[in-house]
């Protein structure tokens, strides 16, 4: 890999194009118009080739004004059409992008013959052409696609810190905005001519279509991160530098692994964000796959210890002594592990490193520890079929799958409180014995389950 | 000349333009027909994603076509390319939205931008790699009408009349399942496999579409007729017809002028086509058009002036005021609160229609069928303020506003119904609750 100056700038140009992209593409994804990315920086095509047979030149103030303008004109008639048509908004958007980008399109390529534009470098940017054309600033020469960028991104840096409690309101609840005296339909519209602005002072970097995954991708992989706003911008702004960065490296080294040439700078950043955003869905602390399957699998296996230790529990009360094999555990009535060995196996296991259960010549024992356990769901379960068929005129057959779902979600108070209900009531409606509390001091209960509903619940710092 | 050119076109005097047009017009009437079952489940966008996710497969075919050594360019080896990574990119959008909390525009936009951008990189690799005939790939992404030859048209041509054929055959179960999906499946119809099918004859509609509109526009074949018909009609019967033909007319139209202009990348023109059929439509249309409200607006509007104006000289007529034109006028003005530039106006429409009349320097008079207007008017006006006194408890300060709101458009059923619950006034015409004469009225 040889690194240049001209890498620099290009990395340079893509940073900032990233940055200035996420941080208003996170409103996009916030507010749930992503698509509205879509749509906008589809449709600025004809506002960049009237803009540049007009001026003939790439980048300039008439293409903002240009952009600004198509971006009211989209939002207006995407309104108008799903107002008028009665259609879903994507319906709208799709005729008036492609629409618009027809349009576009044909103007470029009638443009193309006397003008140094190609619609290859409009659709898909051409980010290894921008340090070729430069401004001098005190004899220090930079990129004029540079300059362009970071004038934008400073103007919507500066609107979101200025405006940052009105965009706050009016993107998580407009209704509530509304009533206090912000227009929120003024923000939208404000945000879809930023969303232009960006587009235009992008697309000569990634291109006016790989602007949307710039646009919508940061912000999706900072909502599976984070649901606080300021480090949800944060979040998705790193998150496009870095892309850029590893982007362009991935861009001029990958290919050559498998013996190509380099490929395509901008197109590699969207595929590195698209990677990305892949190992958010699959790692993310909270909203990952892995976190929530891990979740899922720990109350599965929870609520199967509380099943297996009641079963052994009811057997203690039949027979003595509380010992069940593995066939037993399987075909007892009504059992939750009936054609489930792999999760009867995996709950004993777990009952066993936590003494809670022995194994002994094929059987499983319970323990004294195990038992108390045991009991206490046993307690929940009766004192719940007594409650659905005293308080609930629940039949007496449908009883048990009522009690069975709810004696995992049964905490000592609420025991206590079913107990003070049914009290001087020593047995369920078939008249099995509801056991005893154990003693006072050693009031464990069974374990709640934790749901994954949990956590939300929890209230944040 | 031109003129010569433009008839040899549209009137198929060549071979290559019958091929050619057989193709589109056909892509034309699947993508309408199928289009209209795609935006009433309301996944119009999905189809974006979809085209979008393509561009990887066309890439990945050709780049590994190239290492295995055979023909890079062949159509179908690489339209199943697109088909693969299609249905790739679909699973991913369905999948995102399924198993995460990102929503389904944002997993729309996640899938279509990353995909293309990939397809991107792996296109920088073919056009940098030497000896590589990269220019094919360029038509998959603007569409290339031009180069299309007859095995494309009878693929496509066939490919749309199974699209067709199916949608006429599983008409009643897609109509059941796109309204009302929920309802489908709790009458026992199997939603899932229709969801599948249909999503199945999106993506043959897409990836076919490829190579004549290109990936970005291919969507609007499938969105911009159904759309363009919605203006036209409610029933879904129509609107499959009214789409597939205007499918149908984009395309002819589009496929033509690209033919005279062969520079114009064509799926554009063809998008552009659709787009003017649409905004005929749109201003047009039968049951939805802009022209259309803007007319039955105006109709409103000038009925409810004229009815005001009747009933308001009824009134002035009972309470005695109608004998000189002064006391006429300043009745209506001042009592009854009409404006000068209204008043005339609601004159003006109610001579013209034969209403009222009046003698050299009288007041104004109502004629015979006037009056039998005017008392109709006024009857269906306090019928509906005495139904709010007694039966919707509304206080006698408000009763007029609220008469003044719905007695425009009470129907002759609504008027019958009114009668029945208010037996006592028979026929005629109910004395207001409001007092009437010089010391009150109603505004």
């Amino acid at each position: 890999m040889i690194w240049t100056s001209l890498d620099t700038w290009i990395v340079v140009a893509a940073a900032l194009a990233g940055a200035t992209c996420a941080l208003i593409g996170s409103f996009l994804v916030l507010k749930k118009v992503s698509m509205m990315g879509d749509a906008i920086s589809h449709a600025v095509l004809p506002g960049i080739a009237v803009a540049f047979i007009l001026t003939g030149s790439r980048a300039g103030p008439v293409m903002l004004v240009g952009a600004a303008l198509v971006g009211i004109l989209t939002a207006v008639l995407v309104q108008l059409i799903t107002r008028h048509a009665r259609l879903e908004e994507g319906a709208s958007m799709g005729v008036v992008f492609t629409v618009l980008f027809a349009i576009g399109l044909i103007l470029i390529e009638r443009a193309a013959r006397n003008v140094d534009i190609h619609p290859e470098h409009v659709l898909f940017g051409a980010v290894e052409l921008v340090p070729l054309h430069v401004i001098s600033f005190w004899g220090w020469d930079v990129p004029r696609g540079v300059v362009l960028l970071v004038v934008v991104l400073a103007v919507n840096v500066l609107l979101v810190l200025l405006f940052f409690k009105e965009l706050r309101l009016a993107t998580f609840d407009p209704e509530l905005a509304t009533a206090l005296g912000i227009n929120a339909n003024a923000v939208h519209y404000v945000l879809m001519v930023l969303v232009a602005m960006t587009t235009v002072a992008a697309f000569e970097v990634v291109g006016s279509i790989l602007v949307i995954a710039m646009l919508i991708v940061p912000g999706a992989i900072a909502w599976l991160l984070t649901r606080r706003l300021l480090p949800f911008l944060l979040v998705s702004v790193g998150v496009s530098v870095v892309a850029a960065v590893v982007g362009h490296i991935a861009a001029i080294t990958v290919p050559p692994l498998f013996g190509y040439a380099d490929t395509s700078t901008s197109g590699s950043m969207a595929t590195v964000l698209g990677l990305f955003f892949f190992l958010a869905m699959l790692f993310a602390p909270e909203q990952g796959l892995l976190a929530r399957a891990w979740n899922t699998a720990r109350l599965r296996l929870a609520i199967g210890s509380q099943d297996a230790l009641g079963l052994l529990a009811r057997a203690a009360e039949k027979a003595g002594e509380g010992s069940l094999s593995a066939a037993e555990f399987r075909d007892v009535s009504s059992s939750p592990f009936a054609g489930r060995r792999l999760r009867l196996a995996a709950t004993l296991g777990l009952l066993r490193a936590r003494g809670l259960v022995a194994a002994r010549g094929g059987r499983y024992c319970v323990t004294v520890r195990g038992l108390e356990q045991g009991r206490a769901v046993l307690r929940s379960h009766r004192l719940w079929e007594r409650f659905f068929y005293e308080d609930g005129q629940v039949e007496l057959g449908e009883l048990h799958t009522a009690a069975d779902v709810l004696e995992h979600y049964t905490d000592p108070g609420l025991q206590q409180e079913l107990a003070e209900r049914f009290a001087g009531i020593a047995t369920d409606p078939r008249g099995n014995r509801i056991p005893e509390e154990s003693s006072p001091a050693r009031r464990i209960g069974a374990p709640r389950a934790r749901t994954p509903n949990d956590r939300e619940k929890e209230p944040r710092a | 000349m031109i003129a010569d050119r433009l008839m040899r076109v549209l009137t198929l005097a060549d071979y290559n333009t019958r091929v050619v047009m057989f193709g589109t017009v056909m892509l034309g009437i699947a993508g309408g027909v199928i289009g209209v079952f795609l935006l009433l489940r309301r996944r119009a966008l999905l189809a974006d994603a979809v085209s979008h996710a393509a561009l990887p497969g066309v890439a990945g075919a050709f780049l590994l076509i190239l290492a295995l050594g055979g023909n890079p360019r062949s159509l179908p080896l690489l339209m199943l390319g697109a088909l693969v990574s299609g249905l790739f990119g679909m699973g991913c959008v369905l999948f995102i939205t399924r198993f995460t909390r990102i929503s389904q525009d944002a997993a729309l936009g996640i899938v279509l931008s990353v995909f293309f951008g990939f397809g991107i990189a792996l296109l920088g690799i073919i056009q940098r790699t030497r000896g590589a005939p990269a220019a094919g790939l360029n038509s998959f992404i603007y569409g290339r009408t031009a180069s299309m030859i007859r095995a494309d048209a009878m693929l496509i041509g066939t490919a749309a009349l199974v699209v067709v054929v199916v949608s006429v055959v599983l008409f009643k179960e897609f109509r059941l399942f796109t309204f009302d999906p929920d309802f489908a499946a709790g009458d026992g119809w199997p939603v899932q496999r229709l969801d599948t099918l249909l999503m199945a004859l999106v993506v043959a509609v897409t990836v076919i579409g490829l190579q004549a509109v290109g990936i970005i526009l291919v969507i609007a074949i499938l969105v911009v007729p159904p759309a363009a018909a919605r203006f036209w009609t409610d029933r879904l019967d129509h609107m499959v017809l009214i789409s597939a033909g205007m499918g149908a007319i984009g395309a002819y139209l589009g496929t033509g002028i690209s033919a005279l202009a062969p520079r114009l990348p064509a799926g554009a023109v063809i998008v552009v086509a659709h787009g003017a059929v649409f905004v005929v439509s749109m201003l047009f249309g039968s049951t939805r058009g802009v022209l259309r409200d803007l007319f039955a607006h105006r109709t409103l509007a000038r009925r409810t002036v004229m009815q005001n104006l009747l009933r308001a000289l009824f009134e002035c007529e009972e309470a005695g005021r109608g004998g000189s034109v002064e006391s006429q006028w300043r009745y209506l003005t001042t009592a009854r609160g009409w404006i000068d530039r209204e008043l005339t106006r609601g004159l003006r429409l109610l001579l013209h229609d034969g209403s009222i009349y009046r003698l050299p320097a009288g007041a104004w008079q109502l004629t015979e069928l006037g009056r039998v207007r005017a008392a109709r008017v006024t009857r269906n006006h306090r019928l509906w303020e005495v139904y709010l006194l007694e039966h919707a408890e509304t206080a006698r300060a408000h009763v007029d506003r609220g008469a003044d709101y719905i007695e425009h458009v009470l129907g002759e059923e609504l008027v019958a119904e009114l009668e029945a619950a208010l037996p006592r006034f028979g026929k005629v015409v109910p004395a207001s609750v409001h007092v009437i004469g010089p010391a009150g009225g109603s505004a």
